[in-house]
């Protein structure tokens, strides 16, 4: 058994997060809404040697699985990410992130006077363009700013 | 046009454009006939920022089709002030009103009015996002000095904050029309609208000063550059005056020049310039009624078309 599969192996039930960017691994813990305060077992790899991204980021979490908003939302910052399911010590389910026509929630509009950052009972919605997500309500384009601007 | 609200100006088709346009046309030539068009309804005038042209001019054009309106009054003497939301506002106000009328200091707004609601919205403002009925009446003075094909529009002043020049600029890509966009560089388009426009195909001209593009205008759309977006007030003195026209300014350019401005003006057209040829501002706030009566009046028709066709949904 390599190096690797020990690695993404090791939590009984959860999802594990694989071919992260170099660096994202905190954005995605960021997107999932995760600072260590809901308890959950959360282990970080960074710059973990990979041959598909030369250096890579992974995410473990126990007992959580990812809502689709979530896995749109990462697709964005980890474009390569694969998220694989496991229950039982097993990876039941294993599946590349895919780039959506939309995101909805998870991110929030970087322009103050955007009417979703004025306590309205919207979700934020944001179509995904070329290089970057639009809000369907101001048009504000977010480029490479896209992980400051998670929702958490 | 086979929409059920306005919303931005990039939701607009040439040929929803000309089909208000054409029944503008109509409506001047025939005010008479579009008289008890629409006896009955209700229009619902939601200002939530001050104003007083538009919103008269939205109030004047549905009683001219026989609607009645209804207007929500000043913010602070509303439950806005309150803390109700916009989307509870709207659903309230839906039950009042066959159509609304929308005026909000946040971008988005009328996006998220139409979402709540089923009765047609049209967005007279949304903080500086976009201004679509006026840009119908923009393109309307236009058309009828100059058409809307082989054009060539200067748009100067306050591009970055000013909705009419956001929703002008995204329009007239639907045309063959050559976009020349002059301010100072604080003050250039965002990056929104460049977006809107570069998806379009259309090129961005950007230019300090309107001397060197002035001879070649068909249009000069001026716009206020306002006191607040400047750091301190000698900045914006020393920035404004030099977009400021009068009519030696105006010596350089063409005999046809149009020149507009969605008013209203401080000090950034003289006001000599009110006796040349080349003044169309008043008369294209005049259009605002025969324009913003075609738009009620298409509004109004496909939302009866929608409730029609209610049961097939
Ligand atoms: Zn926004």
């Amino acid at each position: 058994m390599s190096d690797h599969e020990l690695r993404v192996s090791k939590i009984r039930d959860g999802t594990v997060i694989d071919h992260v960017e170099g660096g994202q691994a905190l954005n995605v813990l960021a997107i999932l809404g995760i600072d260590g305060s809901e308890g959950l077992g959360v282990s970080v790899g960074m710059n973990v040697p990979s041959d598909r991204l030369g250096r890579k980021d992974l995410v473990k979490v126990e007992g959580r699985e990812l809502s689709q908003s979530e896995v749109d939302v990462l697709s964005l910052i980890a474009p390569e990410a694969t998220i694989n399911i496991v229950r039982e010590f097993e990876v039941v389910e294993k599946n590349r992130v895919t780039r959506p026509d939309r995101v909805a929630g998870v991110l929030s509009c970087p322009n103050r006077n955007c009417i979703t950052n004025a306590d309205e009972p919207v979700e934020t919605r944001f179509e995904v363009v070329a290089d970057g997500v639009r809000c369907d309500y101001c048009s504000t384009v977010l480029r490479s700013d896209i992980a400051d601007h998670i929702d958490v | 046009m086979r929409q059920d609200h306005l919303i931005t100006a990039t939701q607009l088709s040439r040929d929803d454009i000309e089909a208000v346009l054409d029944r503008a046309r109509e409506v001047a030539a025939d005010p008479e006939a579009y008289a008890d068009r629409h006896a009955g309804t209700m229009l619902a005038l939601c200002f939530f920022e001050p104003s007083t042209r538009t919103r008269m001019s939205f109030d004047s054009a549905a009683k001219r089709l026989g609607i009645d309106t209804i207007d929500m009054g000043d913010v602070d003497s509303s439950s806005v002030s309150k803390g109700e939301s916009l989307a509870d506002t709207v659903r309230v106000i839906e039950g009042y009103a066959d159509s609304i009328v929308l005026r909000h200091p946040s971008e988005g707004a009328a996006t998220l009015a139409a979402e709540f609601v089923d009765v047609p919205v049209i967005n007279a403002g949304d903080g500086a996002g976009q201004h679509p009925s006026q840009t119908l009446l923009d393109l309307h003075t236009i058309r009828e000095n100059h058409g809307l094909d082989d054009l060539t529009v200067g748009i100067m002043g306050d591009l970055k904050y000013g909705r009419t020049v956001h929703s002008l600029a995204t329009a007239l890509t639907n045309f063959d029309a050559r976009q020349h966009f002059i301010s100072p560089e604080s003050l250039r388009l965002p990056r929104s609208v460049r977006f809107d426009l570069h998806e379009t195909g259309a090129q961005v001209r950007e230019h300090d000063d309107l001397e060197a593009v002035l001879p070649e205008l068909d249009v000069l759309y001026v716009t206020r550059i306002q006191k607040e977006r400047f750091p301190d007030e000698n900045e914006y003195h020393r920035v404004a005056g030099e977009y400021r026209i009068d009519a030696d300014t105006l010596e350089a350019a063409p005999d046809d020049l149009t020149v507009m401005h969605p008013l209203p003006r401080v000090d950034e057209i003289a006001p000599d310039v009110d006796d040349t040829d080349h003044a169309r501002y008043f008369e294209q706030a005049h259009n605002g009624i025969p324009v913003r009566m075609a738009l009620l009046d298409t509004l109004l028709e496909n939302a009866e078309a929608d409730e029609g066709m209610e049961v097939d949904r």
